[in-house]
């Protein structure tokens, strides 16, 4: 079973190095092992599209949310001085779109910042009270784990663990959730 | 293998340190007990931070009178303080944005450290405009409602507004920043925790972390685009401040260098506290080996160089002018250097364009004495620089019949000493309780610029450093 509901058996190739455990990547999948997951201490460059990972669109929620910002700032101001109270100052129309720059700058980047965190932590099920499931307490220190899920996978266990031990592992434990 | 390490720069990283050493290192003095040290400067600063909230109280009980104000220097001290504090929050944002984007290594060292300096910075500067509103219940008036008196909006037009949002927007992405940025440390220090309490509470700001290569990679994009956004914001944050003054027609602000001369002027005091603070964390926390003279002297030329454009931005006003032909600017640039104030001009002069010039000898560059002395000259001269902008512009303006002094009471100095008990204190709780230095970051430049270095193939012994200027690619 996959990590999300919790109630698997994994192999969790334990490594020391980041340039090792990326190699193994390679090494593992060529074997024909269905990797779960890696977690490290560290990003790694090129890990995820060893993974097969596709790449993030946080780009793109943070334009929409840029753009978004971009949008009530000018609505803000139009509404404001060009319709509800139109006020003539320092010689300037009441509405004169360049004088509002500062303003819809602000707003746009406060919009695309902000909607982008939120869009990461929530793409990524974090929050406080949220509870990781973790394969190894020392890939928060220096250790890189290597998660590999048994029911997805039709090697045998014993098999897996000397392709996880051949790719660079100094340790292979058994993880249950 | 995949990591490239320069043959021809000195390691970033000393004392052959690993992941392991960084995680121990770093964490040391989030889970030990407080130091000695600490507690002696941790007291001191809240004993300032509360005589300072008394005077600020007292000061809103009685109202500005009790300010030196008067008729014709309407903002002194208060203005100068909050240009001062939100100057100084620039070289937090600038180390974490621009510089990752640049790919400048060195930052990693000395980020977090101020990117909090920033916050607390910035935190210091609003503190200064809820106090010269002098009725600060009201401060929600600054914000765009429609008031109760009809729909009478905010005026959009007016600089004043513009920092209403700038600052705002500049003091919550960099509060995201820095949080962001922390989130795998603390997930580090939830898994190291002992005790119920600190893992419930580090798990809670850690927002479920696992590290996964999914979330590093999203992570990290996350951090770019942040990063990104950020560069621009740093530079109009100050632009706006400075607009407020260039806006009026106060001979002495109504110039257009101010903008790129204020932040300029914001880069080389933030980069000056900086130093100041991380000179003092790598002593009392033992981290000599993480901030190193490289460090400090990466940060060195950085003050040099916005010194020398502060400089030329003291000469390109005076120039100006003169040759603008118009003898309310001429006259009032000939009184700051001549007139009643000469002392504070000629300070500015001294502090922020004589003594940073110090710096283009290595000697003095890399001189940890050196560096702490000559930063505080610059924070001093960075002071004197607003109040020089702000009070002698408007001591003297158009009518010679409304002339006047501005002489600082007791309470514009009390409060002046508020905003450093509040920034010492904040400061001192972070670095408490949260790393000083982004482990996870450092971790990544270990390998590439670290005294670690393993044999190149090219023959290049570990550490040793060629005259040749080629890279070599480690061999594992």
């Amino acid at each position: 079973m996959s990590d999300v509901n919790g109630n698997g058996k994994f192999l969790v190739g334990i490594y020391d190095d980041d340039d090792v455990v990326l190699s193994a990547v390679k090494e593992v999948k060529g074997a024909g092992v269905r990797i779960q997951e890696v977690y490290s201490p560290i990003p790694i460059h090129g890990l995820d599209v060893a993974l097969g990972h596709p790449r993030s669109r946080l780009g793109i929620a943070a334009f929409l949310f840029g753009l978004s910002g971009t949008l009530t700032a000018l609505a803000l101001t139009f509404y404001t001085e060009g319709f509800d109270w139109p006020m003539i100052v320092g010689g300037k129309d009441s509405y004169s779109p360049v004088v509002y720059v500062p303003i819809i700058f602000e707003l746009t980047v406060l919009f695309c910042a902000l909607g982008m965190v939120a869009t990461f932590l929530i793409s990524n099920g974090m929050g406080p009270t949220v509870k990781p499931l973790m394969y190894d307490l020392r890939t928060t220190d220096n250790k890189f784990a290597m998660a590999i899920d048994l029911s997805k996978n039709n090697i045998g266990e014993g098999d897996i663990e000397q392709i996880l031990r051949k790719s660079g592992a100094a340790e292979v434990n058994i993880k249950q959730f | 293998m995949s990591h490239v390490t320069s043959a021809v720069r000195a390691p970033l990283i000393t004392g052959g340190k690993t992941y392991a050493d960084v995680t121990e290192d770093i964490s040391r003095q989030v889970e030990g007990k407080p130091t000695r040290e600490w507690t002696i400067a941790f007291t001191i600063s809240v004993i300032v931070l509360l005589y300072g909230t008394a005077c600020v109280f007292w000061t809103w009980w009685e109202g500005l009178g009790v300010w030196g104000l008067n008729k014709t220097v309407g903002w002194a001290w208060d203005i100068t303080n909050f240009v001062w504090w939100v100057g100084i929050g620039h070289a937090g944002t600038l180390i974490s944005a621009i510089l990752l984007l640049f790919r400048q290594k060195w930052r990693t060292a000395v980020n977090r450290a101020a990117e909090a300096m920033t916050i607390f910075a910035v935190l210091c500067a609003a503190s200064f405009i809820l106090m010269h509103m002098g009725r600060p219940w009201l401060a929600y008036w600054a914000l765009p409602l429609p008031n109760t008196f009809g729909s009478l909006w905010v005026n959009f037009k007016s600089p004043l507004v513009w920092d209403v949002f700038a600052i705002s927007t500049y003091f919550t992405v960099s509060l995201v920043f820095w949080y962001m940025g922390l989130i795998p440390d603390l997930a580090t220090i939830r898994d190291r925790a002992r005790s119920k309490v600190s893992r419930y509470i580090y798990g809670a700001f850690a927002m479920g972390w696992n590290g996964s290569a999914k979330t590093w990679a999203r992570y990290e994009y996350m951090s770019l685009i942040l990063a990104g956004l950020s560069t621009p914001l740093v530079l109009s944050v100050h632009t706006i401040v400075s607009m407020d003054f260039a806006t009026s027609v106060i001979p002495g602000w109504h110039t257009t260098i101010f903008p790129p001369y204020f932040v300029a002027g914001a880069i080389f005091s933030g980069f000056a506290m900086v130093q100041n603070l991380v000179l003092i964390i790598r002593v009392v926390f033992k981290l000599e080996d993480y901030i190193t003279i490289e460090h400090i002297e990466s940060m060195n030329k950085v003050i040099t160089l916005t010194g020398s454009i502060v400089g030329v931005a003291y000469l390109t006003e005076f120039f100006i002018a003169w040759y603008s032909g118009v003898e309310f600017e001429s006259y009032a640039f000939i009184n700051r250097a001549t007139g009643p104030y000469w002392w504070a001009y000629w300070a500015m002069m001294t502090c922020n364009v004589i003594t940073p010039q110090l710096f283009w000898s290595r000697a003095i560059r890399r001189s940890i004495v050196w560096t702490f002395v000559l930063s505080v000259i610059v924070n001093i001269g960075m002071w004197f620089e607003r109040f020089v902008i702000i009070v002698t512009s408007l001591h003297r303006d158009y009518l010679p019949s409304s002339w006047a002094m501005f002489h600082p009471t007791l309470f514009d100095i009390s409060d002046y000493i508020f905003s450093f008990g509040f920034f010492f204190t904040l400061f001192l709780l972070f670095s408490k309780f949260l790393p000083v230095i982004n482990m996870a970051e450092v971790k990544t430049v270990i390998k590439s610029s670290s005294e670690k270095l393993p044999v190149s193939v090219s023959g290049v012994a570990k550490g040793e450093r060629v005259a040749n200027p080629t890279f070599n690619k480690d061999v594992e």
